[in-house]
C-alpha cells in the first residue's frame, strides 16, 4: 500500500446522499476477478446522463469525491472503494459513511474524511464556483484545507498511523507470527481440519 | 467477572491484545466461494505469501453456479471465469474444494455445517454477509470484506474491534405453523435493518431452545439483514445431537473431550447485555415482507401499511418508494397478493427440514395455473436425501421445478432471474430492489408460506388450504 501523508487535488461535487454500493458498482462488475479495470463500473448508471457531475469537463481531473450523508450503505463488496481508486480518487469527504465501506476503504488505503455537513455545504459551494479550488487532505495534521479555511477531523491513531506507514494490515499481523504460532501450539486438539491426508 | 456467550469465545481467541489496537483474533474455519476471493488470492501472489492454514479453508461454488445443466460448462463466459479462477487458485494454494458435480458441493452455510465443520466456540469467517449463520452452533462467524478475505489467507487471524452485546428473549411455545423464519422476521420489522447494528445477537429463551438445528441457523443467518455483525445461540443437547457423527465431528476422546468444553459455553446468568429484546412466542405468526428491505414485514393476516402512519420521515419515505417498487396499495390484505413465481431454497431455508416441511403442504396437490415455482437444495447432499426420501416426487407431481445445488434465485448473479415486474414468494433473506433480477419483486417467506402460497396462487399458509 502507499504511504499516505497528504494529499492535494482538486475535487468533484457529489450532491446526493445515501448513496448505496449497488449505485457505487452494481452486482454485474462484480463477476471480475482482478482488483483493477472497475473505473468504468463506477457509477455507471447516472453516468449515463451527460448532466451527470464525473461528466463534467471541469471535474474532469478531480481526485477528491465530495459525497452528501450515508455514503457507501448496502452490501459489503469491496469493489466500491476498488471502483473509486480505480477512476482516480484518493479520498472521499462527507459528513456520515456506513461502516462496511469505511472499514473496507481504510484497508485498502481509500481515506474516508469525516466533516460536519455544514462544512461539505461549503466544500460544494466553493468547487462549483471555483472548480480549480485547491484542497488538501492532511492525515498528518488531520485536517483538511483550502483557501483560508482549515478543517480539522478525526480518524483514530492506529488506522492515522498504520495509513502514514502504508503498512497493509497483513504485514503488521505478520510481525505477531511467533505469537499467532504459540496460540496454535495451544489449540485444542479437537477442533476440525478440513484437509484429511 | 460475568461475561456473555460471545465474550467467552472471543477471549479464547484472542492472540494479541494492545491498547488503542483491535485485537487479534484466531479464525478457526475459512470459508471461500468463487465471487469474493478472487482478488484476494492475487494479492498473495504480488506479495508472495502463502495461505498460512489451508487445512483450516475449505471453498465451494456456488453464487454464479446454474442449476441444471451442471455437466455441460458454464455458459455465462465471466461467470465461468470466475469458477475456474477459483478452482485454480485453490489448486495453487492447496485448498480443498467442492466444485459443481462433487457430491459436497453447496451453498457455503450449508456445506460448512453438514460436514460438522462448524461447531461450538469456533470462530468462523467468509467473504459473505450470511456467514452469521454458523452462530447457531454457538460460535463467532462474522461476513467479511476482500481484504480481510486475503488476510486471513496469510495469516489465519483477522484484527476486530469488539462489538456491543444484544439478547433477544423468545419466552413460550411458538403457535401452530408458525417457523424460525417468522421469529425473524417479526424481529426485523421490530427493530429495523439498523437495530442490530454494532451488536452481536444472542437469541435466547424457551422458544429458541425448542428449536431445531436447522431452524436456529434461519434466525441466525438473518442477524445480518437486522445490521447484526453476528448472531448465535448457546449450544444443547440439541447442537451435540446433530454433530454427532458427522464428518468432521470429533471422534473418541476428542469427542468426550470437547463436549465437556462446549458445555461451558454460555451466558452467565449475572452477563451484561448492552440492550434486551423481549419477542414472546405467543404474540408471533406467520410473517411476510410487503416492501424492498426484511425489516419491511407483516403478519401474514394483515395488510399493506399506510406510509402515512409512520412517523419517522426517512422509514416514510423508503415506505412510499417501496410501495411504488412493489405496485401496492396500502390497504390490500397481504393474502390477495397474487405471485406468479415461488423460490424454495437459499442458505436461509434450502435445507433438508425446509424441503420436507413444503414437501408436507404440497403432498397431493398442484401449483396453481400460471405460477412457476423452484426448489433448490441448499447443497448436493441435500437434494440426495430429498431424494431418498421421494420429496423430488412431490414437487415434481406438484408441477414444480426440481433443480440442483446453488444459491439460485436468491440473488440475480446466475441464470435463474425475475424478469421485469414479476413477483415472488422467497424464502431467501434479501428482497432489495433487483436483488432476484432486475425489476423483480420479493416477498420474503417461510417454506411453509412458500408451498401454500404456490398451491393458492396468493400469499397464504397451510391454514388457508
Ligand atoms: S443463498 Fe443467497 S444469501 Fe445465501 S450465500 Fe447464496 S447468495 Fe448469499
Amino acid at each position: 500500500m502507499e504511504k499516505f501523508t497528504i494529499h492535494t487535488g482538486t475535487a468533484v461535487p457529489l450532491r446526493r446522499s445515501n448513496v448505496d454500493t449497488d449505485q457505487i458498482i452494481p452486482a454485474e462488475y462484480l463477476k471480475r476477478v482482478t482488483r483493477s479495470g472497475f473505473e468504468d463500473g463506477l457509477f455507471v448508471a447516472w453516468r449515463k446522463d451527460p448532466q451527470f457531475v464525473l461528466n463534467q469537463p471541469q471535474y474532469k481531473a478531480a481526485s477528491i469525491l465530495v459525497a452528501g450523508a450515508d455514503f457507501g450503505t448496502g452490501s459489503s463488496r469491496e469493489h466500491a472503494v476498488w471502483a473509486l481508486q480505480n477512476y482516480g480518487f484518493s479520498a472521499v469527504l462527507s459528513s456520515r459513511f456506513a461502516d462496511i465501506f469505511r472499514g473496507n476503504s481504510l484497508k485498502s488505503g481509500l481515506l474516508t474524511v469525516i466533516l460536519p455537513e455544514g462544512e461539505i455545504e461549503a466544500i460544494w459551494e466553493q468547487v462549483e464556483k471555483n472548480p480549480a479550488t485547491v484542497i488538501s487532505v492532511d492525515l498528518v495534521a488531520r485536517q483538511v484545507r483550502y483557501e483560508e479555511k482549515i478543517l480539522p477531523f478525526e480518524i483514530d491513531d492506529y488506522t492515522r498511523w498504520r495509513l502514514m506507514e502504508g503498512l497493509d494490515e497483513i504485514g503488521l499481523t505478520l510481525q505477531h507470527s511467533a505469537e499467532v504460532a504459540d496460540f496454535e501450539r495451544k489449540r485444542a486438539t479437537f477442533k476440525p481440519v478440513t484437509l484429511t491426508n | 467477572m460475568a461475561t456473555t456467550l460471545a465474550q467467552k469465545v472471543w477471549e479464547d481467541h484472542v492472540v494479541h491484545r494492545a491498547s488503542g489496537e483491535p485485537d487479534l483474533i484466531y479464525i478457526d474455519l475459512h470459508l471461500i466461494h468463487e465471487v469474493t476471493s478472487p482478488q484476494a488470492f492475487d494479492g498473495l501472489r504480488i506479495a508472495g505469501r502463502k495461505v498460512r492454514r489451508p487445512d483450516l479453508t475449505i471453498a465451494t461454488e456456488d453464487h454464479n453456479t446454474p442449476t441444471i445443466d451442471i455437466d455441460k460448462p458454464i455458459v455465462d463466459p465471466i461467470s465461468k471465469i470466475q469458477v475456474d479462477t477459483l478452482r485454480k487458485n485453490a489448486k495453487d494454494f492447496g485448498i480443498r474444494i467442492h466444485s459443481l458435480g462433487d457430491v459436497e458441493q453447496g451453498i457455503v452455510h450449508v456445506v460448512g455445517p453438514q460436514l460438522g465443520l462448524t461447531q461450538p466456540g469456533m470462530t468462523v469467517v467468509c467473504g459473505d454477509s450470511h456467514t452469521s449463520t454458523h452462530g447457531a452452533f454457538g460460535g463467532l462467524a462474522f461476513g467479511i470484506g476482500t481484504s480481510e478475505v486475503e488476510h486471513v489467507l496469510a495469516t489465519q487471524t483477522l484484527p476486530s474491534a469488539k462489538p456491543k452485546m444484544m439478547a433477544v428473549n423468545v419466552e413460550g411455545v411458538l403457535p401452530a405453523g408458525v417457523t424460525s423464519k417468522d421469529i425473524i422476521l417479526a424481529l426485523i420489522a421490530k427493530i429495523g435493518t439498523g437495530g442490530g447494528q454494532g451488536f452481536i445477537i444472542e437469541y435466547r429463551g424457551s422458544a429458541i431452545r425448542a428449536l431445531s438445528m436447522e431452524a436456529r441457523m434461519t434466525i441466525c443467518n438473518m442477524s445480518i439483514e437486522a445490521g447484526a455483525r453476528a448472531g448465535l445461540i448457546a449450544p444443547d443437547e440439541t447442537t451435540f445431537n446433530y454433530l454427532k457423527g458427522r464428518d468432521h465431528a470429533p471422534k473418541g476422546a476428542d469427542w468426550d473431550a470437547a463436549i465437556a468444553y462446549w458445555k461451558t459455553l454460555k451466558s452467565d446468568d449475572d452477563a451484561h447485555f448492552d440492550l434486551q429484546v423481549d419477542l414472546p412466542a405467543d404474540s408471533l405468526a406467520p410473517f411476510v415482507t410487503w416492501g424492498t428491505n426484511p425489516g419491511q414485514g407483516v403478519a401474514l393476516n394483515g395488510v399493506v401499511p399506510n406510509p402515512a402512519d409512520i412517523k419517522d420521515e426517512a422509514a416514510r419515505n423508503s415506505a412510499e418508494r417501496a410501495l411504488v417498487y412493489m405496485d401496492l396499495k396500502a390497504g390490500t390484505p397481504m393474502k390477495q397478493i397474487k405471485v406468479d413465481t415461488v423460490f424454495l431454497g437459499s442458505c436461509t431455508n434450502g435445507r433438508i427440514e425446509d424441503l420436507r416441511s413444503a414437501a408436507q403442504v404440497l403432498k397431493g396437490a398442484k401449483v396453481s395455473q400460471g405460477v412457476r415455482m423452484l426448489v433448490v437444495p441448499g447443497s448436493a447432499r441435500v437434494r440426495l436425501q430429498a431424494e431418498a426420501e421421494g420429496l423430488h416426487e412431490i414437487f415434481l407431481a406438484a408441477g414444480a421445478e426440481w433443480r440442483q445445488a446453488g444459491c439460485s434465485m436468491c440473488l440475480g448473479m446466475n441464470p435463474d432471474q425475475l424478469k421485469p415486474g414479476e413477483r415472488c414468494a422467497s424464502t431467501s433473506n434479501r428482497n432489495f430492489e433487483g436483488r432476484q433480477g432486475k425489476g423483480g419483486r420479493t416477498h420474503l417467506v417461510s417454506p411453509l408460506v412458500a408451498a401454500a402460497t404456490a398451491i393458492r396462487g396468493t400469499l397464504s399458509a397451510p391454514a388457508d388450504l
